[in-house]
């Protein structure tokens, strides 16, 4: 038990040292620095959701606009922008290998982290600045947003560390990762409700672990008016297969160590 | 102490896998002064990196009984944008030691005065070699690993890397690689010799500097 959390500490103290390592050497200490972190974010969602009210898309379903951008674009923002921060993450930090206290889990997490909470509090912000504003409802159930976050939160997590790990035993992953992530940005759910769909469309695009997170998410925001299509059972299994994954690809990623 | 047992250690390349180490038995002993001696490119760098634990063995084991210092270098990898003052603090979480106490030894060694805030890519080459190893110098190791550190910079910087090196830390245990036969006489008990993989211990430095030279000899003719 002692080593068990002795092993602990030193965890997280690492992570805590490569987090703040990770901040200074990507924001600095100019102009606003490390709100960037989820100014970025932000931005990217204010500006799709301005779009699409402008266009005035989702007119008369009841569903205020707002509500489901921010809903849809912040969950783009974790599962997007976390592996594209793994992918590549050891070269640049081969120096910090040299320390015995960092594994390449930890120079993957940090960078991981660091962008989910980046991804999660301009969600925060936006959908509480939303509400404030009357621009949307409050969540109609706070747990079941917090749960379909984690729960996208986790996939994108284990994703990122298996293709940060696959992308230094192949490159062929740095290249391939743009593309398919871009191809999933409209299949993930975040442009459409399951419901709105035909039967056989409902069938493939919940194959996606994503897509019945944001359902969930959406659910406890504004759940009374649309039938939300998901299965957590689902998700957690789908996660903890792909965690095992990852670290499998980890694991043979330490073992080979780093090209000389 | 350390023990390396049965240690190899492979790299993939275009012609099929590579030996860089091969079947390589090692111990080193509380307070021992090790020289490897070596060519360029004939894994002494790997070694000295699968003992530090920054790269693990295709093969074999490596136990630690010992803190074992990183391979220690001249230049601070931590990033340009860092300052000299977050390199210490970056070094000191990971490590899990107090920042505090370390600052003033740092500030005096290194002699960066305004510089220590300012980010390491605008150091020169020797604000930059003072910083990284007064930085190596603030945490406390059983066994320090030297990768050819010292030899360089001006006279009166290796006159103090060498007080606080042998002088100060002494007593502890050092795995030095370098190519100066006066440095390796100077400081280690004895040497080993690592050629086509193979590492070849010997008792005293004389034997391992004939035969390395008896090595070369071969790889010439």
């Amino acid at each position: 038990m002692s080593t068990f959390r002795q092993g602990l500490r030193i965890q997280l103290r690492v992570l805590h040292a490569l987090m703040l390592r990770e901040m200074l050497t990507r924001y600095g200490r100019h102009n606003v620095g490390f709100l960037w972190l989820f100014l970025e974010p932000m931005m990217f969602t204010l500006a799709v959701v301005a779009l699409w009210t402008a266009v005035g898309m989702h007119k008369g379903v009841g569903i205020s606009i707002v509500a489901f951008g921010i809903t849809g674009y912040s969950t783009i923002m974790l599962w997007r922008n976390m592996p594209g921060r793994a992918i590549g993450a050891i070269p640049p930090n081969a120096s910090l290998l040299t320390h015995r206290p960092v594994q390449m889990f930890d120079v993957f997490a940090a960078r991981i982290l660091l962008e989910a909470i980046g991804a999660t509090v301009s969600f925060a912000v936006l959908s509480f600045g939303a509400w404030m504003l009357g621009l949307m409802h409050g969540p109609e159930d706070v747990l079941k947003v917090l749960g379909g976050w984690l729960l996208l939160a986790w996939f994108s997590f284990a994703i990122s560390l298996w293709l940060g790990a696959a992308s230094e035993l192949s490159s062929i992953v740095y290249k391939l990762w743009a593309p398919v992530s871009y191809i999933f940005i409209p299949l993930s759910g975040a442009v459409f409700l399951v419901e709105a769909l035909p039967p056989v469309g409902q069938e493939v695009v919940l194959l996606m672990p994503v897509v019945h997170c944001v359902e969930l998410i959406r659910d406890g925001y504004f759940g009374s008016l649309f039938h939300a299509y998901y299965s957590i059972g689902y998700v957690l299994v789908f996660n903890t297969v792909l965690t095992l994954f990852a670290m499998a690809q980890l694991r043979s990623l330490s073992r080979k160590g780093l090209q000389p | 102490m350390i023990t390396l047992r049965n240690v190899s250690k492979q790299y993939p390349t275009r012609g099929g896998m590579r030996t860089v180490l091969d079947d390589i038995n090692l111990t080193i002993r509380h307070g021992e002064k090790l020289g490897i001696l070596g060519r360029n490119g004939s894994g002494k760098s790997t070694l000295i990196r699968l003992i530090g634990g920054a790269e693990k063995p295709s093969s074999g084991t490596v136990t630690r009984g010992m803190r074992v210092s990183w391979p220690l270098a001249l230049i601070s990898g931590f990033g340009g944008s860092l300052s000299g003052r977050d390199s210490l603090r970056l070094v000191c979480r990971l490590y899990g030691v107090d920042y505090t106490d370390k600052v003033g030894f740092v500030l005096d060694f290194t002699e960066l005065g305004r510089y220590f805030d300012e980010p390491v890519q605008s150091y020169s080459h020797g604000m930059m070699a003072r910083l990284a190893f007064a930085v190596s110098m603030v945490i406390d190791f059983d066994c320090y690993l030297i990768d050819e550190v010292v030899a360089v910079g001006d006279a009166t910087f290796t006159e103090r890397c060498n007080h606080e090196l042998f002088g100060q830390r002494g007593h502890k245990a050092m795995v030095i690689v370098s190519h100066s036969d006066a440095f390796i006489r100077q400081h280690c008990d004895h040497a080993a010799v690592l050629v086509d993989g193979r590492l070849h211990t010997f008792d005293t430095n004389d034997q391992a500097f004939d035969f390395y030279q008896a090595s070369l000899q071969v790889t010439a003719a």
